[in-house]
């Protein structure tokens, strides 16, 4: 780098590492303090603390900071993990894998690297056209949406770490079978013609310069970014959540959703396709659901859906993939999904 | 004069990977041209994964996500 530029090209980084731990400590203040100040507002408001609009007001007044709080903490470190990570790395560990292996590593891989929507199509010929197998492709593509750090962060607070472990290792699991069963069927002539054709130059690019105090910020545009786009589902979640928490009669539910009711499963499934929540909405629903008797298996099977088979990315990668080949892809996840929705009611009876 | 490409389908980052192209040929006094590239066949054939990605002269320099400030006015000026 030539002095010429004129930058300060190393900053200190004890600023922000300091700015860092503030931050944190501000946190956990804020956090320590929610209970009781949640407490105090709803006593301040004028209705009966067990009348049916009093529980479903406290509920949202204590969740609505809670969950944004540790959706913050949770992905700002996202966000610095990630930038550890590239989609061109990842696609150098990955390419000329066989399966089995290859599909274990995509799947993980796609928690953490950094991937948007928008990035799916150039992401998708990016892999292809490197030498990655269409089923680890896959593997890639589907745990990417569907395991990620909002969804497993909105689990742990609201459910608990069990909940959230199993949603990462059956989203996790799902990803990689499904990944194996479409590079199993052999499907490359299934995708569009002009993708086979594409000759994509090596890419060589220059060593980055990526220093702490860049992780920090890293962090702090996720946060900027993602909790700037989800709080809103997140407050309209809980205030749903809020009202089935204080209204929903708990028979009926019960009866619709429960473990006896097996066809809940694949309807659970179904509605999930069209619908594109991301996971910070259906969450707090969730929560509500299976406090008034939902079964797990139906709930989760509920969330796989929603944000493993989503109709706009399904669009997006229309591009690149014949209709034949979505097909395939939503069949394939879809009876991955239903498979855990049985299981897990089956295993937590 | 500088040919620098910004390889992106047109999300909202694509945009803001343009204007910092702009920003920093402005500052350095480089005369630059700056086009865009939404065709997916193209932007796939410069063999990156993730968008947007930058091209100076031909050459890939970034890939995924906004470059940093420091490094675009490196590629550019230097």
């Amino acid at each position: 780098m030539s002095a010429a530029t004129g930058s300060p090209r190393v900053a200190a980084p004890w600023p922000w590492l300091a700015g860092s731990a503030a931050g944190l400590l501000l946190w956990g203040l804020l956090y320590s303090q929610l209970q009781p100040f949640s407490g105090w507002l709803v006593s301040l408001l004028p209705i009966e603390r067990h009348s049916h609009l009093g529980e479903a007001i406290a509920f949202f007044l204590y969740d609505v900071p809670k969950v944004l709080l540790l959706l913050t903490l949770v992905v700002f470190a996202m966000g610095v993990v990630r930038s550890f990570f590239s989609a061109e790395r990842t696609r150098a560990l990955l390419a000329g894998r066989r399966g089995g292996i290859g599909n274990v590593m995509a799947a993980m891989l796609g928690i953490v690297t950094p991937f948007c929507s928008c990035s799916a199509v150039p992401l998708f010929i990016g892999f292809v056209s490197a030498g990655v197998p269409l089923g680890v492709t896959f593997s890639f593509l589907i745990a990417a949406p569907m395991v990620n750090e909002v969804a497993l962060g909105l689990l742990f607070v609201l459910l608990g770490w069990q909940v959230a472990l199993t949603y990462l290792a059956f989203g996790l699991g799902v990803a990689i079978l499904a990944g194996l069963v479409i590079g199993r069927l052999h499907l490359e002539g299934w995708l569009e013609p002009w993708v086979l054709k594409i000759q994509a130059a090596q890419l060589d690019l220059p060593p980055n310069s990526i220093t702490w105090p860049d992780r920090i910020r890293a962090g702090l545009e996720a946060v900027r970014e993602i909790v700037g786009r989800v709080w809103i589902w997140i407050i309209a979640g809980i205030a749903a959540g809020a009202l089935i928490h204080g209204y929903a009669p708990e028979e009926l539910l019960a009866g619709i959703m429960g473990r006896d009711a097996w066809w809940s499963v694949p309807a659970a499934v179904l509605i999930g396709i069209p619908m594109y929540s991301n996971a910070a909405g259906i969450i707090p629903v969730v929560e509500a659901l299976l406090g008034k008797g939902a079964a797990l298996g139906t709930v989760l099977a509920f969330m796989m859906s929603v944000t493993a088979l989503s109709l706009p990315e399904t669009i997006i990668l229309r591009k690149v993939l014949s209709a034949k080949l979505i097909a395939v892809f939503i069949a394939v996840v879809g009876l991955g999904i239903l498979a855990v929705g049985f299981l897990f009611n089956l295993l937590f009876a | 004069m500088k040919d620098v490409k910004v390889l992106g389908p047109g999300c909202k980052r694509c945009d803001a990977a343009v204007q910092m192209v702009k920003d920093a040929a402005a500052a350095s006094g480089v005369e630059v041209s700056v086009s865009k590239v939404t065709d997916y066949a193209e932007i796939a054939g410069y063999g990156i994964a993730a968008t947007p990605g930058i091209v100076v002269d031909g050459k890939v320099v970034h890939a995924g996500g906004l470059p940093k400030a420091e490094d675009l006015a490196r590629w550019i000026g230097g």
